[in-house]
């Protein structure tokens, strides 16, 4: 099927590193060198020479101040000419797919053929800020201009001002934290705890199995360590093999101890990891002898007030996608739903359904999601087009979906097709 | 010093401008890539010099080169090579020497802005100047490398040195022939001022006016307190010398008289003055430019030069641009090679190894190469991040498809690397090379497997590879002139020196070390100790013994080896009588790398011989064969297969023979390499030798055909 704006653009191939949960095999690696490390893996398997390459762009939610511009450091690979641009967004979870939508646009408008795009997150190493005051003393001491004046800011210092700040994962216009927005979800739309847990059971069952028969790992550029003696992370280290209905039952809520229902167990886990995409128009990637995996027929993107239900966007994201694809919910083959907390995704379906589409488990996250995978908020958005793209190969599926909430009250979307 | 093909010049080398009563010297001999002092140089220096001298409007000189990435190469050492006698190398120096004390006594302050090379007698025509400006180019070099062609520094370089940066850091310097880059050169005090490349021409100008005006330059005393205590009083200087004395003697094994010498003409000049200095300098450099050493030193020299400008093969299509280099085999070569690879060529390369684990501690000793280069600052942190994103690795042939070459260094077996070589196939680019790492097993017999033969070549590389200089690159049968033109450019690119070898057992390295290891067999069945085979080795100028080297390349390497050699040239590599190394090896005594060998190991330190490995050989030291004795047999053997190789045409000349033995296992320098030293012993006196230890100790040492009709018709390998 022809592209509907301009060019078509093929999702050529993609590679992310193993997804980890946050303090354990990847705790000491930085964002940039996980996105650094899935871009340059992406070349390898896919035997691109760097020069043909036009732009890199990659997705951060928490980037270090040491390294604003990932995307530039991932450009700036040796394997890449120095003359190749590249910028860092944020559209918090849906960052990566917002890289990829942003460089199938280069393309589909002609400005570009080729395009690496995806993000990246090292949630084991988020920057802990210095108070305010604290802050304010040290840019006077700096701009002192006698020592005396220098010691006199600094005596200005009180041990308060020594307490560092850590970034937290709350919504700045409300100051309600993610968790506590997925609990309301849960209330207002009525999901019980055991629905929940059985979610959380079938994405770490489907992940596993999706593990042992190498569909999942095989997305994965197994991470060799950078320290001798140190293993080979082959697979994300967050999916359970063990876990069972009983276990998690037993589980305390964490965000409404009384009469909550969100748990560790149905949340998605604070995660390490990075995802990188080849975009190329049908064209280019003809030339350059690439079978694509699938191309990107439209996304949308949608937003509500945080202060409603914060992670329910989609409900409208969706539908807009559909639309602009010219196609129908029926006419999905694949679905791919970020899984931010269990609540969040039975609400989604629950919004879907409502518009009167049916919901065929069989096809959504037929892999598991992020609750079992992990999620590295600037990463998810490229694992999810390459885990549907290579999914949509193997069934042979015409139409697949990607959904995604996201921070701010925003809802992803983008339809992919095979032909 | 460098070299100057010819010496007809039209063009003058050093012209120069006035402007604002600074003249702007610029040397830049025209027709050569560097520029070089030769004698005309040095007329023009002395014309330029006298002219500025009388000229009213100069107040100060600028002196710059006019070369894009060289200062000054050092002097004509073809100049040097055509010396006849001790008296005409003193007198040159001697001119040299007047000619600088001329430009260091010069009414008027001259004033140097160095960037690239600046050596030998560039530096020391830098010292003779007021003051030295020098960019912080990586290509800025800075050194007195005299002493590694068997001489010393002669234009006053081991005078004013010392004066200026310090008895200690000056001999450090000049007794090893070290060159050191701009940053250290500063640190040292050997330039004043460390500028971006781009500002030199200005600030050297503008040091210039400023002297002009009278301002002189304040430098420290050298070395600070501890300078003073060492170097500052005679006393301290005794100690100084005394230990510089005991570690070039430790360093030469007596062989080199070029640093002892120069140590000598430093001390004499401390003690007595630069005047008188000057003159022992000039003396002693008469002395050694005409020793057999530094006639040797030099030959290896031009060998050298020479090689690296030859393609390896007649009217060699131009190489392949390698930008990308895959490697199979992560284990120790392999790793060796693709860190080598990295560090030196710093081309992007793919290890790939059938288990991820062996991947990853190869890209991981790939990589100690590069920490090695960041802990000895030879190059900065991001110079190290941008290297490092250089190497991965993974157990898939992903990314193999854009490998211009392919080195594939997997286990030593022929089935294993015929394996490889169908599954690289598969995947290489059409025009992408195959080379082989092998050291025992024929190409051709590789290249069978191929569906291309003519991309399948060998690439011998020796243990370990960041250090070893020499790179065998043997042709198979089949193999074209673009690929060993492809591969022999790629080893330079690494920083080899690379021979092209005919595809035959042993290649040459392994070939002639062959008779000279097997004798270890012969000697210790014979009653010699292995302490002392090693010292009569090392006492001819061997960096280490035999016996030392089989446990460094391992045991059971050297087995398998030796068994190919005893089986390719059965009737004259014979084993030794009694069980051999075989027992060693069934003992589990690897060498060096199982902690015991013939000698034991603690902490990777060599303690001692191991008496135990007497008893398994089955061998008793009793003093034996004599010494004499023992280093004939050991180097005769290898001259003799040398010869009968080259006849072979296992080398294409002598000089890429010598310069074999010479990088790949220390031959010693001093004696040219083999084929060089049977030159110099005469074909006669070395048939006659080996016909008496043929008659003594078995026909293995029957003289070769070579050596023979050499001997008879009174000729030699070099006219």
């Amino acid at each position: 099927m022809p592209g509907l704006n301009g060019r078509r653009v093929a999702v050529v191939a993609g590679v992310r590193t193993p997804f980890t949960k946050a303090g354990t095999a990847l705790k000491d690696v930085r964002a940039v060198d996980l996105a650094r490390y899935a871009a340059r893996e992406l070349l390898e398997r896919t035997n691109l020479d760097g020069q043909e390459v036009d732009e890199v762009i990659f997705g951060q939610v928490v980037p270090s101040p040491l390294v604003p511009n990932i995307g530039r450091e991932v450009s700036l690979l040796p394997q890449f000419p120095k003359e190749i641009p590249a910028y860092s967004l944020n559209r918090a979870c849906a960052s990566a797919s917002q890289a990829i939508t942003a460089g199938h646009d280069q393309i589909a408008l002609g400005n570009a053929a080729v395009i690496i795009a995806g993000g990246a997150e090292a949630l084991s190493d988020i920057p802990i800020l210095a108070s305010r005051r604290l802050a304010d003393i040290l840019v006077e001491a700096s701009k002192a201009k006698s020592l005396g004046a220098r010691l006199k800011a600094f005596t200005k210092i009180r041990p308060r001002d020594l307490v560092p700040v850590a970034p937290a994962i709350a919504e700045p216009s409300t100051g309600e934290s993610m968790g506590q927005s997925a609990e309301k979800m849960a209330k207002e739309n009525h999901i019980a705890r055991e629905a929940q847990d059985r979610w959380a059971l079938r994405s770490h069952t489907l992940a596993a199995k999706g593990t042992a028969d190498g569909r999942l790992t095989a997305e994965i550029a197994p991470w060799l360590s950078s320290r001798p003696n140190e293993a080979i992370v082959r697979a994300d280290n967050g999916i359970r093999t063990d876990s069972s209905l009983e276990q998690m039952a037993k589980l305390k809520p964490v965000f409404d101890r009384r009469y909550g229902s969100v748990t560790a167990a149905n949340s998605s886990p604070l995660t390490d990891g990075a995802s990188a995409v080849l975009l190329a128009s049908s064209e280019a990637a003809q030339a350059l002898g690439y079978e694509p995996l699938t191309y990107i027929r439209s996304y949308a993107v949608a937003a509500v007030d945080p202060g409603w239900q914060l992670l329910q966007a989609p409900v409208w994201a969706v539908p807009k996608a559909l639309e602009r694809a010219g196609i129908q919910w029926k006419d999905l083959g694949l679905i791919e739903i970020h899984e931010a907390f269990a609540a969040q995704v039975l609400s989604n379906l629950q919004g879907f359904a409502a518009k009167g589409w049916e919901i065929n488990e069989d096809i959504i996250n037929v892999m598991g999601g992020s609750i079992a995978i992990g999620h590295p908020f600037g990463a998810t958005g490229g694992r999810l087009v390459i885990t549907l793209s290579n999914e949509m190969v193997r069934r042979d599926v015409q139409f697949g979906l990607i959904s995604v909430c996201a921070q701010g009250g925003m809802g992803f979307a983008m339809v992919l097709e095979r032909r | 010093m460098a070299t100057l093909a010819s010496p007809t010049r039209t063009a003058p080398a050093v012209t120069w401008e006035i402007s604002d009563g600074i003249a702007v010297v610029v040397l830049d001999l025209q027709g050569h890539p560097v520029n070089v002092i030769s004698r005309a140089v040095k007329d023009e220096f002395i014309a330029c010099f006298a002219a500025l001298a009388d000229d009213a409007r100069v107040r100060a000189i600028a002196f710059l080169s006019g070369k894009p990435d060289n200062f000054i190469a050092g002097a004509d050492i073809e100049e040097f090579v055509r010396l006849g006698s001790a008296s005409e190398a003193e007198r040159l120096a001697a001119d040299g020497q007047e000619m600088l004390e001329r430009i260091a006594r010069f009414p008027k302050p001259v004033v140097v802005g160095i960037h690239g090379s600046c050596l030998g007698g560039g530096l020391e025509f830098a010292l003779a100047c007021h003051y030295r400006v020098a960019t912080d180019h990586s290509r800025t070099q800075i050194g007195l490398p005299e002493v590694q062609l068997g001489i010393l520094p002669a234009a006053g370089g081991c005078q004013r040195l010392p004066r200026l940066i310090g008895a200690r850091a000056a001999l450090d310097m000049i007794l090893a022939g070290k060159v050191e880059r701009a940053a250290k050169a500063f640190r040292l005090g050997i330039v004043d001022e460390l500028v971006a490349p781009p500002i030199l021409n200005e600030i050297t100008v503008r040091a210039a006016q400023k002297m002009a005006g009278g301002w002189r330059p304040k430098r420290k005393r050298p070395g600070g307190f501890v300078g003073f205590l060492l170097d500052g009083n005679p006393l301290g200087r005794r100690i100084v010398f005394r230990a510089a004395k005991k570690q070039v003697l430790e360093r030469t094994a007596g062989h080199y008289p070029a640093p002892l010498a120069a140590l000598e003409a430093v001390e004499h000049g401390m003690k007595y003055g630069i005047t008188e200095g000057l003159k022992r300098e000039a003396q002693l450099f008469g002395q050694l430019a005409v020793t057999d050493v530094s006639r040797k030193l030099v030959q290896i020299f031009f060998a050298t030069n020479a090689l690296k400008k030859d393609p390896g093969v007649q009217n060699a299509p131009p190489a392949a641009r390698v930008t990308r280099l895959g490697i199979v085999g992560s284990g120790f070569m392999g790793s060796g090679i693709a860190g080598t690879a990295v560090a030196q060529a710093e081309v992007d390369v793919r290890m790939k190894d059938a288990d991820l684990g062996r991947v990853a501690q190869g890209v991981l000793a790939a990589r100690a190469i590069l920490d090695d280069r960041l802990k000895r600052r030879r190059i900065s942190k991001y110079e190290y991040a941008r290297l490092v994103a250089l190497l991965s690795g993974g157990d898939t042939y992903a990314g193999f498809g854009r490998a211009e070459l392919t080195i594939e260094a997997v286990f030593e077996d022929l089935a294993v690397k015929q394996q490889v070589l169908r599954e690289a196939e598969g995947v290489l680019p059409a025009d992408g090379v195959f080379a082989s790492n092998t050291s025992t097993i024929p190409i051709t017999r590789i290249a069978e497997a191929a569906k291309d033969p003519e991309r399948v070549i060998g690439m011998h590389f020796f243990s370990p590879v960041a250090k070893m200089p020499l790179l065998e690159v043997i042709p198979g049968a089949r193999t074209t002139p673009q690929t060993i033109s492809t591969a022999v450019a790629f080893g330079r690119r690494m920083g080899k020196t690379v021979i092209v070898v005919r595809d035959s057992p042993g290649f040459w390295v392994n070939r002639i070390l062959a008779p000279y290891a097997n004798e270890v067999g012969h000697l210790l069945a014979d009653g010699a100790s292995i302490d002392e085979i090693d010292s009569m080795a090392v006492r001819f100028g061997f960096p280490v013994g035999p016996v030392t080297l089989l446990d460094e390349v391992g045991l059971d390497v050297a087995l398998k080896v030796a068994g190919v050699m005893q089986e390719a040239y059965g009737d004259h590599i014979v084993p030794a009588p009694g069980p051999g190394v075989g027992a060693l090896v069934k003992a589990g005594r690897l060498g060096r790398k199982s902690g015991r060998g013939f000698y034991f190991y603690k902490d990777g330190k060599k303690r001692g011989v191991d008496e135990n490995a007497y008893e398994l050989l089955g061998a008793h030291p009793n003093g034996g064969p004599r010494p004499a004795d023992i280093l004939q047999r050991l180097v005769l053997g290898m001259v003799n297969e040398a010869a009968r190789a080259l006849g072979e045409g296992v080398v294409r000349n002598p000089r890429d023979g010598d310069i074999g033995a010479i990088f790949g296992f220390g031959f010693p320098p001093f004696r040219g390499g083999p084929l060089r030293y049977a030159d110099d012993l005469g074909a006669e006196r070395v048939v006659s030798d080996l016909e008496r230890l043929a008659e003594r100790h078995g026909v293995r040492f029957a003289p070769c055909e070579v050596l023979r009709e050499q001997a008879g018709r009174g000729t030699k390998f070099y006219s």
